[in-house]
């Protein structure tokens, strides 16, 4: 309309667009950990050791050596599927509390399977059956608060952290009293369907328990981020999270999609399961989950429910837990728990503030631009 | 411009003097170099388009936010900065656009709440009955002291505002947009208390963007423009558009707009036109006795038939809450149906989806754009195909594609600013957001329109372009059920109006037969 003026200042809005949407998404968790990282130091100041020595300590147990680095990577593993599983009921606008009974129904479902399964059956087959078992129990188990809450609008919040109790039950039970080996409440070896360790290609990771499942988590996020952020589902689930009635109003299916997300989120809990009974131990074994599906609940907070910024999230708690046992020499390993709260706290507290601030900004290049447009319109009519 | 702002104040204080205020909002400016200057004793309409700054420069009077730079002074007296407790202690009182009221109390404890007579340690309510009941016959504001809020009308439920304001010993009513959500004989009762207020000596500003009522009851005008006072010139003499240009900035095709009952006759004329060269088409929306409950299980719509033909836009006027919204998501199929038929182009769209009746060829302007008809967060691009992402799919996913392409036509299309496909919708006016749907629903082939509330909180300018747009549609054959609040917009647009009140159509008019005197009665059901 007004030719180079008003195109050149559209163009390098949409720019600052983009960077203020990447800075809104990166500098938020970043700030928190700065301040979770200033608290950390005082802690360690009152127990009258010199912060630079225990962060010393625990960069080298954990990236230090190859068997730190396996660990790390093991635990990674789990937490990248219960973050996941968190995020992706959360972009649906549901709070799936219940990823630490689906991690354990999804384990229990591959050591089912797995045992089941003839010894001598080839791994090609074996292992994406007992995978898929895994899900498929996580699923069933994420489906039945989605129904309720499609269905009679139960509140996904009680009903998932009720059936938690109900499930991590259920398993002991039946764990204990049916397949256990005696004298422990684990299940007996699997011979079908177990996957490598990491060691078995490259040898320096021996001892680790880092396995193959880290690239089906991994594949797991990426399936996530294609599915929330390129698909028409996608696009749907993130309205009904946003705006149920705008959802409805455009044509989706709000109940249906409350509870195929729920489900889809059970799976990606489940898919976390494998890593234990398949990856690491070849079996099934009680309380395996320890807290795992609760933590996923942070590592999806700090991820910022995005599929790739909760890998990142799942190191750093992973070496966080992992750097407890590290530092435990000179400083309680309940150290890094309370640094892991201090991480959750001030992300839960930083981010709304910090992105309070970026929005401002953005308003601000956004009037700036809608003035510029509005004069350059003027002149042009 | 300025030149017009020269202060003729008389002598002694102002009731109101507001100097050069600045106020923004973490960068976003809303009022640059604001002034206002309003004597005891009189009426004052504060106009504006939407964004204009009308609202932040009334509540930083009200005590609500402060200023960054400027001067306040109330009574001669400088009140910079002062909190709300400060403003109502000093007799400063504000009634909002949406209510403050505790549905669940009386009239009276409403009235009270905060500063409750006592008797003792315990709230003196029948002295507070006594004491409202009172204040009700002095300033002529009829409601019962002992009614449940709940129970009440909007418009009762507005004066119950204004007497929390006057119990408070007000003698500065600040009124922001108080007609927005009421029916011309509530309209002419609020002016009859607001005189009242003046000849009592008592200071009103109104904030409002409608210029008849402008006309109607102000003593003097003052016109905000993008955050500053552009004029302020004295009612008398003036017409709507003179201070619809001081609004905008240029002139506008005042007879087409939403502005009120400005121009009868060249109102009549232009509408009449289109119907009587076009020869009537057939039905194309058809409703037949239709009944539907609202949320809470009452019947919201009662034995309704009615047909829209193509070529022809039907308008439904009524106060809000007499089953419009029940009946727009009937059709819209958000909301079942306990007994009737809709048929669309001689299809029955009974147990069809949302989805399948927009394939039939159903748009849907949804009334209220923030909760139904937009993402909020979602951007632009996004947002054009909400309701049509079928059509943006291939098999590896959405076709991003196709989304931007679509974007980038529809914004030019329909002049959405700024043109940036990705910005979230969040970010934009109230006028560009509802761009945002007309281009949506009115960009793609369709048959039958539902157009609700099109032009609420849209500023003067929009307005004009998407009355525009829908007398377009018109022309091109399609049927569209207009279903406003805004009488003075049904009449603008509507071949024939209906006056909906209680889930039923009290009366079906031939444009030429209406005007606001005639219906206002059936809305309030008083000619029912």
């Amino acid at each position: 309309m007004s030719g180079p003026s008003a195109s050149g200042a559209a163009g390098s809005a949409s720019l600052s667009a983009t960077t203020l949407r990447a800075l809104e998404a990166v500098l938020p968790p970043v700030v928190a950990l700065c301040i979770a990282a200033v608290i950390g130091d005082l802690l360690i100041l009152s127990f009258g050791e010199s912060p630079a020595a225990v962060y010393a300590l625990l960069i080298k147990g954990t990236w230090g050596n190859p068997y730190g680095i396996g660990q790390v990577l093991y635990k990674t593993t789990t937490l990248t599927c219960t973050g996941l599983a968190f995020a992706l009921a959360g972009r649906a606008g549901l709070f799936n509390v219940g990823a630490e009974g689906q991690l354990a129904a999804g384990g229990f479902g591959a050591a089912l399977l797995g045992l089941a399964l003839p010894s001598g059956l080839p791994g090609l087959l074996a292992v994406p059956l007992c995978v898929m078992a895994a899900m498929l129990t996580g699923a069933g188990v994420g489906a039945v608060p989605g129904v309720l809450r499609a269905r009679f609008g139960a509140s996904e919040v009680i009903v998932t952290i009720m059936l938690n109790f109900i499930v991590l039950a259920l398993l002991n039970w039946v764990v204990s009293t049916h397949l256990h080996l005696p004298e422990t409440l684990r299940t007996p070896d699997i011979h079908a369907g177990t996957l490598p360790r990491l060691a078995d290609w490259f040898a320096v990771f021996s001892g680790s328990a880092a396995n193959a499942v880290l690239l089906l988590a991994l594949a797991a996020a990426a399936a996530s981020w294609w599915l929330l952020f390129r698909t028409r589902s996608g696009y749907e689930l993130r309205a009904v999270g946003l705006q149920p009635d705008a959802a409805e109003y455009g044509g989706v299916h709000v109940p249906r999609v409350m509870w195929t997300s729920m489900a889809l989120s059970g799976a990606l809990a489940g898919l976390g399961g494998v890593n234990f009974v398949l990856g690491y131990k070849g079996y099934y074994e009680d309380g395996f989950a320890g807290g795992a599906g609760f933590l996923g609940i942070a590592v999806a907070l700090v991820g910022r429910n995005h599929p790739f910024g909760i890998v990142l999230s799942a190191l750093l708690f992973a070496t966080l837990s992992q750097g407890g046992l590290a530092v435990n020499a000179i400083v309680p390993k309940q150290l890094t728990d309370i640094l892991t709260a201090v991480v959750i706290l001030s992300v839960a507290t930083a981010v709304p503030e910090v992105q309070r601030q970026l929005r401002a900004a953005a308003a601000s290049t956004m009037a700036a631009l809608t003035r510029a447009q509005q004069t350059s319109g003027g002149r042009a009519s | 411009m300025n030149a017009v702002l020269s202060t003729d104040a008389p002598a002694g204080p102002l009731a109101i003097d507001i100097e050069s205020v600045v106020k923004t909002f973490g960068g976003v400016v809303a009022n640059r170099d604001a002034s206002l200057q309003v004597p005891h004793g009189e009426i004052h309409a504060l106009v504006g388009e939407n964004g204009a700054g009308k609202s932040t420069l009334m509540r930083v009077l009200a005590g609500m936010y402060a200023p960054d730079a400027g001067r306040v002074r109330v009574n001669g007296q400088d009140v910079t900065g002062w909190k709300t407790t400060e403003a109502i202690a000093a007799g400063v009182g504000m009634v909002h656009q949406h209510f403050m009221l505790v549905p669940t109390l009386t009239v009276a404890e409403n009235v009270v709440l905060g500063i409750e007579p006592r008797a003792g340690w315990q709230v003196d309510l029948p002295r507070a009955v006594r004491e409202v009941e009172a204040l009700c016959r002095k300033c002529g504001l009829h409601v019962d002291p002992e009614a449940l809020v709940a129970d009440l009308s909007v418009g009762e439920a507005q004066r119950v505002e204004i007497l929390k304001a006057l119990y408070r010993g007000a003698r500065v009513l600040i009124l922001d947009e108080p007609t927005a959500v009421l029916s011309p004989p509530e309209v002419q009762e609020l002016w009859t208390v607001l005189r009242a207020l003046r000849d009592d000596g008592g200071t009103v500003v109104l904030i409002t963007h409608k210029l008849d009522e402008v006309i109607a009851v102000s003593d003097t005008i003052t016109v905000m423009r993008a955050g500053a006072t552009v004029s302020r010139f004295a009612t008398a003499g003036t017409t709507p558009r003179d201070i619809a240009r001081a609004m905008v900035g240029r002139d506008v095709n005042l007879h087409l707009d939403a502005l009120g009952a400005v121009d009868a006759a060249a109102l009549s004329t232009t509408s009449a036109a289109p119907t009587a060269g076009a020869p009537r088409r057939d039905a194309r929306l058809v409703v037949h006795n239709l009944h539907l409950r609202s949320d809470r299980g009452t019947p919201a719509v009662s034995d309704l038939s009615f047909e829209v033909a193509g070529g022809e836009i039907l308008g439904v006027a009524g106060v809000e809450g007499n089953g419009q919204t029940e009946l727009l998501e009937a059709i819209a199929g958000l909301r079942p149906l306990q007994q009737g038929r809709i048929e669309l182009d001689a299809r029955l769209l009974s147990g069809l989806s949302v989805r399948q009746r927009a394939d039939a060829g159903l748009s849907h302007i949804p009334e209220d754009r923030h909760r139904r008809g937009l993402v909020l967060d979602y951007s632009i691009a996004d947002n054009l195909i909400l309701g049509q992402q079928h059509r943006f799919t291939t098999r590896a996913g959405l076709d991003q594609a196709h989304i931007q392409r679509h974007a980038a036509e529809q914004v030019a299309r329909f002049d959405i600013r700024p043109p940036l496909p990705a910005l979230p919708a969040r970010a934009l006016s109230g006028g560009n957001q509802q761009k945002i749907v007309i281009a949506r629903e009115m960009g793609r082939d369709f048959g039958v329109l539902l157009a609700a509330q099109p032009t609420r909180g849209v500023d003067v300018g929009a307005i004009e372009f998407i009355h525009a747009q829908l007398r377009a549609a018109r022309d091109a054959g399609k049927a569209i059920l207009l279903i406003s609040a805004d009488l003075s917009e049904v009449l603008a647009l509507a071949d024939r109006v209906a006056v909906m009140y209680r889930g039923r159509f009290v009366t079906v008019l031939p444009r030429q037969a209406c005007s606001a005197e005639l219906l206002g009665p059936y809305m309030t059901g008083a000619a029912a």
